[in-house]
């Protein structure tokens, strides 16, 4: 069984847990240099503000309606998630992570053995320990998993926040409620294509012959067709990443303990993610970087550590988040642990054609960015401090942010203050 | 602040986050007296973390906990993963304001216990809105 754990409006929830007098109020968080919006509290979109509005625009609307604005605050919401994905691998070794705040579970040996239960546990520990409320939809495959969160999700008063889809009849049921577009992995094309012959639901396509799936989707779409009747058929490699950030992590076969192995992964990773957002037309704005040791074997060092390295400009270039992602290695990197798991996150995800710098042509302008950035830092800190690797990113650009929260867990004169 | 006896901690061995990094060399010679001392320098972070993912910090301002040791612009070390109880020093958020306050749970209702002779309990009402955000485990004072 899977389950598919996501973090409730995550950026929204994350200020909540420092500002709690928001709770229940309309929030809106806004990207790199306050340019527009990323990410909405449920009461924020109930008031019709859609993703991406040019804050600009918006402003007179926020002060009338009484919206709380934020500037994205990426040390915050990456510290919170990786607290988050530490509590989800307590309760299983085989944790994907999908996103920045969603990632899959899976369980064997005990798995229809009261696991919604479970599920309400995760919850609740979530809850408690970090503040974030999460949704969990659970299923025999990854693709049912993600239709059953969907579900748990908006009926919240109903399901509590957790669904598991554990028998036929609500496997069905909840196929043939998921209209086909919303399926996982199902493109615009391919939407397009199964509408034209009368596929509205989930459930209609598995109902179709594997002869002609196969003919028209590929064997990708056959293997859809099998996840979603409940037989595991999909990695998520090869299902389109989430729009609210891509991941791209892997545990190693051994253990790696150098830096250049280390760092070979990591950029690996990062270009990685740089290609699937060149694949949805996206470009990040922040990067997560992270690494551990084995947490569930015994006699080794235990270790974990990530960090957030937010980039000066929404990019795409696999070459540039390489090198920031190396420069996120080196703040955490030590040495003497036997690393089991890295992986690189991105967030603040943008639509290319609207982030604020449109400087990429071709691959040469890249590089051209690239050198730009290097004199950037020279220019501000002297010649000597070239090592990229020493430098917060957060204070060698000013960004426009002047809506942004504290760094309440990764800066000490940040912290909240009690009276 | 209650007067309490000074106490020397050691490193606990049996705990999983104690390291040992012996880098001793097998060579001939007399063994190195260094290696006595082989375990990793105390790190107050293990002892005042319980639950990683669970640990928060806060500043205290202000005088309402002088009476339990907390002075203004003391650090505060959180952890969320406990339950609130009767007696604990909790950090609560009440109508959207931070309190560290002791909590006294009676049948009656939650009171939050300033102690400083100067400052008023705050009984909770249902007009309040609190939230117990955490229970206050340490201190950290500048001397």
């Amino acid at each position: 069984m899977f389950a598919l754990v996501d973090c409730n409006n995550f950026y929204a929830s994350c200020e909540r847990v420092f500002q709690p007098q928001w709770e229940s109020k309309a929030i809106v968080i806004l990207s790199n240099n306050d340019g527009c919006v990323i990410a909405r509290s449920n009461e924020a979109k109930a008031l019709g503000i859609p993703m991406g509005a040019p804050a600009f625009q918006y402003y007179s609307f926020f002060k009338q309606k009484g919206v709380k604005v934020f500037s994205s605050n990426y040390p915050l919401y990456g510290d919170m998630s990786s607290r988050i994905m530490s509590i989800l691998e307590q309760y299983t070794p085989n944790l994907e992570i999908y996103s920045i705040d969603e990632a899959f579970l899976q369980f064997k040996g005990f798995d229809l053995f009261n696991l919604e239960a479970e599920g309400h546990r995760i919850q609740k520990q979530i809850r408690r320990w970090t503040g974030i409320p999460v949704s969990i939809g659970m299923g025999p495959s990854k693709s049912l998993a993600k239709i059953a969160n969907k579900i748990a999700k908006k009926y919240d008063s109903k399901t509590g926040g957790i669904y598991c889809i554990n028998n036929e009849d609500k496997r069905v049921k909840a196929l043939k409620w998921t209209a086909i577009g919303d399926v996982w992995g199902i493109g615009r094309q391919h939407c397009k294509r199964l509408e034209s012959i009368g596929v509205r639901n989930a459930w209609q396509f598995t109902m179709l012959p594997n002869d002609w799936i196969r003919k028209q989707m590929s064997i990708l779409g056959l293997r859809l067709k099998k996840d979603l009747q409940g037989l595991p058929h999909i990695q998520l490699e090869e299902i389109q990443p989430s729009k609210k950030g891509i991941a791209t992590t892997r545990s190693f076969e051994g253990t790696l303990a150098e830096f250049k192995d280390l760092e070979e992964r990591i950029s690996t990773f990062a270009s990685s993610c740089a290609e699937k957002m060149r694949k949805q037309k996206s470009s990040c704005t922040a990067l997560i970087i992270f690494l551990r040791s084995d947490p569930h074997k015994k006699g080794v060092i235990p270790y974990r550590n990530s960090c957030v390295v937010t980039l000066p400009y929404a990019t795409n270039s696999s070459i540039t988040l390489s090198k920031y992602a190396v420069l996120g290695l080196h703040k955490i990197f030590k040495k003497g642990i036997l690393y089991k798991k890295a992986g690189v996150m991105t967030m603040g995800l943008v639509p290319t054609a609207s982030r604020q710098l449109p400087l990429f042509g071709g691959e040469e302008s890249k590089h051209l960015l690239i050198m730009k950035a290097l004199d950037h830092i020279n220019k501000r800190f002297g010649p000597h401090q070239m090592k990229l690797a020493n430098q917060d990113l957060q204070y060698t650009w000013k960004m426009k942010q002047e809506h942004l929260s504290q760094r309440y867990t990764t800066e000490i004169s940040e912290i909240i203050e009690v009276k | 602040m209650e007067t309490q006896k000074l106490t020397f901690f050691h490193p606990d061995q049996n705990q999983q986050k104690s390291l040992y990094l012996a880098q001793e060399k097998i060579s001939a010679g007399f063994p190195s007296p260094a290696d006595d001392f082989k375990e990793l320098r105390i790190s107050i972070d293990q002892e005042v973390v319980r639950n990683e993912e669970a640990t928060f910090y806060a500043r205290v301002s202000g005088e309402s906990m002088q009476g339990a040791g907390l002075d203004d612009g003391d650090l505060l070390v959180i952890d969320r993963s406990m339950e609130p109880k009767n007696g604990k020093i909790a950090v609560c958020c009440i109508d959207g304001e931070f309190t560290v306050k002791r909590l006294k749970v009676v049948e009656d209702g939650v009171f939050l216990i300033p102690e400083n002779p100067k400052y008023q309990s705050i009984k909770v009402t249902e007009e309040n809105e609190l939230i117990i955000w955490g229970i206050v485990t340490y201190v950290v004072k500048k001397v």
